[in-house]
Formats: structure tokens, sequence, C-alpha cells
């Protein structure tokens, strides 16, 4: 029954390589950016707060899929030459991701009390500082739970530059099913894959939950 | 480099174009509000589960939200919809696959599903995200267990949790895009079937995207109002 899965065992896990490639950009890109987002969504300063706010809400309204066709469109415009998949689905998650993670940051930043802050400030700490040695710092602890189950939803997200035609985990299985017609077997093998891999990932944030816990951290 | 493109924003509103959009935007909605209703009803009770004190219980709820949360709504959509039929024998499957609207069933419930696993999820969240002195201080003033759960822990927890809801209120919305790839006429679909029959696939999505928009600005509004009562004094704030 299984054998379908066997004999393209090979080629479903090229998949699986290009899936974590483009996550592991993603995450990359998306977390850092997503700190200065988080900083600048607290920001007092007009200039900074609102062009970021209005990029925020912009793309956290819209779904992630239209983002992807969208940059997949737009990219042969600015480039001037047609874009292949990976590249495109690339920039669309880092813009896309920095959003979610930079609003994880601000929670972050808004369960630090006002005196730790003010007693940074008091010690003759800049703002720049403050951000780098304290809020950052912080954020990053309290918000471990979070970010890694924000990490395990981008990877899964990486299944829809699917519609772009890369081909990651999900299009080849639909396109060895659409030769064989096991759908029951790949499809299932498929979630079986990205079940494993995302439990082992909300385990940690499990042990990391708990660890902040016990000394009293959230 | 020299790639001409003639903006025809037009795509947006010209006949038949301006119709799908509408028509799209109308599933989205419908959708949506009716994954949302059974992913609250199946996301409370299995929120729930997972705090109760009875074992097996718990692990129900623990092996709910692990398996949904963990699979990508695409796989589970691709698994609903190319197998799940399959898995009733084959002469039910024919019957099944015959029906009107297959793929809109599908889509609801998969959503549904799908999407209580994270409201679940976020309740308990919210339970964990209080500190234990808050718990010790209550009941130092000599309240019982369920009064304690009944008047300080849910309600803060509630509080606690209303930006996330918001989010996944927001989250069901998107996330209906996903049942175009099984073929719902969503507005993503439409707008992408507005790409394949003009070629102004640009104009579509950056259309498509201010209807997401608005949207969502409509469910924002409503939540920040909701979240602004419920707010928690003294934690920092803009």
């Amino acid at each position: 029954m299984f054998d379908v899965i066997g004999r393209n065992f090979v080629f479903l896990m090229g998949g699986l390589l290009t899936t974590f490639e483009l996550a592991i950009l993603a995450l990359a890109g998306g977390i850092g950016l997503g700190m200065l987002v988080g900083l600048a969504r607290l920001s007092k300063n007009p200039w900074i707060y609102y062009p970021i706010t209005a990029y925020v809400n912009l793309l956290r309204n819209i779904p992630l899929i239209l983002v992807i066709f969208w940059f997949y469109f737009v990219m042969p415009i600015i480039t001037g030459d047609a874009m292949a998949p990976f590249p495109a689905a690339v920039i669309a998650f880092v813009i896309f991701e920095a959003t979610y993670f930079g609003e994880i940051f601000r929670a972050g930043y808004q369960t630090i009390s006002k005196d730790l802050t003010a007693a940074a400030f008091s010690t003759g700490m800049t703002y720049s500082q403050t951000a780098r040695y304290i809020l950052i710092p912080i954020a990053f602890k309290r918000m471990a739970p979070s970010l890694i189950t924000q990490s395990i939803v981008t990877f899964q997200d990486t299944s829809l530059a699917f519609v772009i035609g890369l081909t990651e985990l999900v299009r080849r299985s639909s396109i060895v099913d659409n030769m064989e017609v096991r759908s029951i077997e790949l499809y299932g093998f498929a979630a079986f894959v990205y079940f494993i891999v995302c439990y082992t990932g909300s385990q940690i944030s499990l042990y990391y939950e708990n660890k902040a816990r016990e000394v009293n951290l959230i | 480099m020299n790639f001409a493109y003639d903006f025809d924003w037009s795509v947006l509103w010209r006949d038949p174009y301006g119709v799908m959009l509408i028509k799209g935007l109308g599933m989205t909605i419908f959708l949506g509000i009716s994954a949302w209703i059974i992913a609250m009803a199946v996301g409370i009770a299995v929120g729930t589960l997972r705090i109760t004190k009875y074992r097996l219980l718990r692990m129900i709820g623990t092996a709910y939200v692990e398996v949904f949360r963990n699979i990508p709504l695409l796989v589970q959509m691709f698994f609903w919809f190319y197998a799940g039929p399959m898995l009733f024998g084959e002469t039910l499957s024919r019957q099944i696959n015959r029906l009107d609207g297959l793929a809109i069933y599908v889509s609801i419930i998969g959503l549904g599903l799908y999407t209580a696993s994270r409201i679940a999820e976020h309740l308990r969240a919210g339970f964990a995200s209080i500190s234990k002195d808050q718990y010790h201080a209550v009941l130092s003033t000599g309240m019982t267990q369920v009064q304690m759960y009944r008047y300080v822990i849910i309600p803060y927890a509630l509080r606690l949790t209303i930006p996330p809801l918001t989010t996944e209120f927001l989250t069901v919305f998107k996330n209906t895009s996903i049942v175009m790839t099984i073929g719902v006429a969503e507005l993503t679909f439409q707008s992408y079937q507005i790409d394949a029959e003009t070629f102004h696939g640009l104009e579509a999505t950056t259309g498509a995207m201010f209807i997401y928009l608005l949207l969502g600005m409509t469910v924002v509004k409503f939540m920040d109002l909701v979240e602004r009562k419920y707010k928690i004094q003294g934690l920092m704030g803009r």
C-alpha cells in the first residue's frame, strides 16, 4: 500500500529539502526584521510609528497566498525579467513574516514594566542601548514560546509556495498523486512529515515555556 | 531590460471581472463566518478539555490540538478533499465525489477544525501566562479553587487572550484563500482567474488585497474597541 512512498522517496525528500531551505531563509529574515518592526511599533516618533504601523496592518490583513502571488507578479516588472519561484517566495515570506514576528516582539516589549526602562534610562543608557541590552533580550526570553510557535507556522506556511509552482514537499506529493492516484498515502505521508517536524518544534516551545515559568519570568 | 508593462486597472470593474471579485468576497465572508462558528464551538470545548483534572480528557484535548496544529492547512485541505472520500470505501466515495459543492463543505469543515485547535491553544496560553504569585495571592484571600478560576484567572486570561483571538478571527478570513487550491471560487481564486484570462494579475491581486484590507480593518477596529475596554493597567503600553 505504501510502496508509492518508497518508489518516490528520493523525489519527495528533495521537496522537503526545498521546504527547509525556504523556511530557514524566511525565519532568519523575518525574525531579524521583526525585532526592529516591534520597536518601531512602540516608537513615539510619528515618522517611524505610522509608516511601520501601516505596513504591519496592511500585510497582516492580507492572506499569504495573495502576497506570494503579488510578489510573483510584481517582481518581473521591477527586475525586467521573469523570476524563479524560489527567490520570489523568499522575498514574499521575509516581508510577510516580519510583520508577525514584529507583533510578537511588540507584545514582548509591552510586558516589560515601565519602571525597568526608566531605571535603564536613569543609569544613562541611550534608547538604542536600552533596546539592545534590556528590551530585546527580555522580550526574546519571555516570547520564546510564541517565537517558536510562529517559526512552526512559518515552516508550515512554506507549503503555500505550492501556488507559484515551487516544487516543495506538497507540490511534489501532488505531482506523484496526479500520476498514481494514491491520495491517502501521499497526503498522509506529507502530513506525517510535517507533523514530526512541527511537533518536535512545539515540544521545544513547551520546554521554554515551562522553564520560564519556573524562574517566574512569565 | 526593456520589460514594458501596461497597467490596466479596469480589470477591477470591467464586465465580467468586477462581478467576479464581488462574488469572491461574498464566498470569502460566507466561508469565514461558517468556519468561525465551528471553530469557536469546537475550540472552547477542546480548550476546556485541556485544563480539566481528568487525565484521559486532557490527553484527548492535547492530541486534537497537536494533530491539527502541526500539519499545514493546505495539506489538511488536500487530505480531506482528495483522500477524505476514499476513506469511506469505493461505492460511498463515488457518491460523495458527485455531491454538489463538495469542495465548499470540505472547506468549511476543514477550516473550522483547524481553527478550533488554534483557539483552544490560545486559551491555554492565556492560563499559562498568569504568574504563580497571582494564584497564590488569590488563594491567600481565602477563595476556593473554583472561585479562583471563576473570578480571577479566567477573566484575566480572557483579557490577555483578546489580541491573539483578534488575530485568529482575522486569520480565519485570510485562511479561506487556501481553498482556492481545491477550486472554491473565493476572492483569491477569482483574482487569479482574472490573471488567467487577462494577464493582468498584478492589478487583480492588488485589488483583492485592498478588499481583504477593508474586511480586515473592519474586524480590527471592532476588536480594538474590545481590547481597549478590557486593557490591563500597569503594563507597558504606547
